[in-house]
């Protein structure tokens, strides 16, 4: 009843029960944090604007993107994982999401932050809808915890519009 | 070491009543740790409710070893989404990230992933000429993380010499115990 071995099984049981309490509860703890997050996006330019020879539109442009995400941040957030996506109806798809910005977020102390870019990714329709097409930019981020639920949320910033013609 | 020399008087003095009622924790061992596997696939609706991640792709979000819960839920797919994924004529399933979606007035959808920690997209993992991911592709979504559980698993699957002298000796911790 007394032997090395159930003492080592009691001990090492209580120990992983103990553990999975502590994550369980530090998980827990993240949905006490109510965040205030702000974005705002700013389009500068349209660098080219164009159909590709398979038919599908294509556009490049440069942006202004500043965020303070400072307020996601808890003790048990590892990283935050942010993007920026356009997003817009088109007469085939009811939702065309595509990320034009990407970016990690190690640590609190960088997530408040300015950048100057072109779209990271391209933005191409699946068809020739993008002249004149008004669409959202949505600033998204995912919270990923050190352990625990991974939880998401967005600020849908709407009123961009393309340019009518090509460029 | 007196609890080697126990174990051996233990096995010794097995009666056959005794070697029945072992016989029986020991399936219920089994069985309720299937029991627990396919209810998870039950409450989650996906085929493999808990993945290992491994490799270094998600990187420094998801990490080798760590393990991911999975939820298949009705709910459409979005861009951000971490999602799990079969390619055909690919056996091992991959976790990326969702960046780019088109969903149809029908409900059908074309979705792009890449890993996080990948410089491009993941068109060159697709199967030949594949261009975008379909609904029947996605295993589940990413819902919660737990780390470095998942390296019990890689050891074992690459060293498995350990599998079996763990699962000799839970199997005879098992048949010793006295109660």
């Amino acid at each position: 009843m007394h032997s090395f071995g159930y003492r080592a099984n009691a001990l090492f049981t209580f120990a992983i029960t103990i553990l999975a309490l502590v994550c369980a509860m530090a998980s827990l703890s993240d949905s006490l944090n109510s965040p205030s997050p702000s974005a705002h996006v700013q389009v500068l330019n349209i660098n080219w604007f164009q159909k590709q020879p398979n038919g599908n539109d294509e556009v490049s442009m440069t942006m202004n993107i500043s965020a303070d995400l400072q307020s996601l941040f808890t003790w048990n957030t590892k990283q935050v994982f942010v993007f920026l996506a356009a997003e817009y109806e088109t007469p085939k798809n009811s939702l065309n999401q595509i990320s034009l910005w990407d970016g990690i977020i190690p640590s609190k102390e960088h997530a408040k932050f300015w950048i100057h870019t072109s779209n990271k990714y391209r933005f191409i329709d699946q068809g020739r809808n993008l002249r004149g097409k008004e669409f959202n930019l949505t600033m998204h981020w995912h919270v990923m915890p050190k352990t625990g639920k991974m939880f998401a949320d967005k600020i849908v910033m709407p009123g961009y519009r393309l340019p009518e013609e090509y460029r | 070491m007196g609890w080697i020399g126990e174990t051996m008087d233990s096995i010794k003095s097995i009666q056959i009543r005794q070697l029945l009622t072992q016989a029986v924790s020991l399936g219920m061992i089994v069985t309720s740790a299937l029991i627990i596997w396919k209810a998870l696939m039950c409450i989650t609706g996906s085929e493999s409710p808990v993945v290992v991640v491994l490799s270094g792709s998600m990187e420094p979000g998801f990490k080798r070893g760590d393990i991911l819960f999975l939820h298949m839920s009705k709910d459409p797919i979005r861009a951000g989404e971490i999602v799990v994924f079969n390619v055909d004529g690919r056996e091992i399933p991959i976790v990326h990230r969702v960046i780019k979606v088109h969903e149809r007035q029908d409900g059908e959808v074309d979705i792009l992933t890449k890993g996080d920690n990948n410089y491009g997209d993941d068109r060159l993992l697709y199967a030949q000429g594949q261009l975008w991911l379909q609904r029947h592709h996605i295993m589940g979504r990413a819902v919660g993380f737990l780390p470095y559980v998942g390296w019990v698993t890689i050891i074992m699957t690459e060293k498995p010499i350990i599998k079996y002298i763990l699962i000799g000796a839970l199997g005879l911790l098992v048949i010793t115990s006295k109660d």
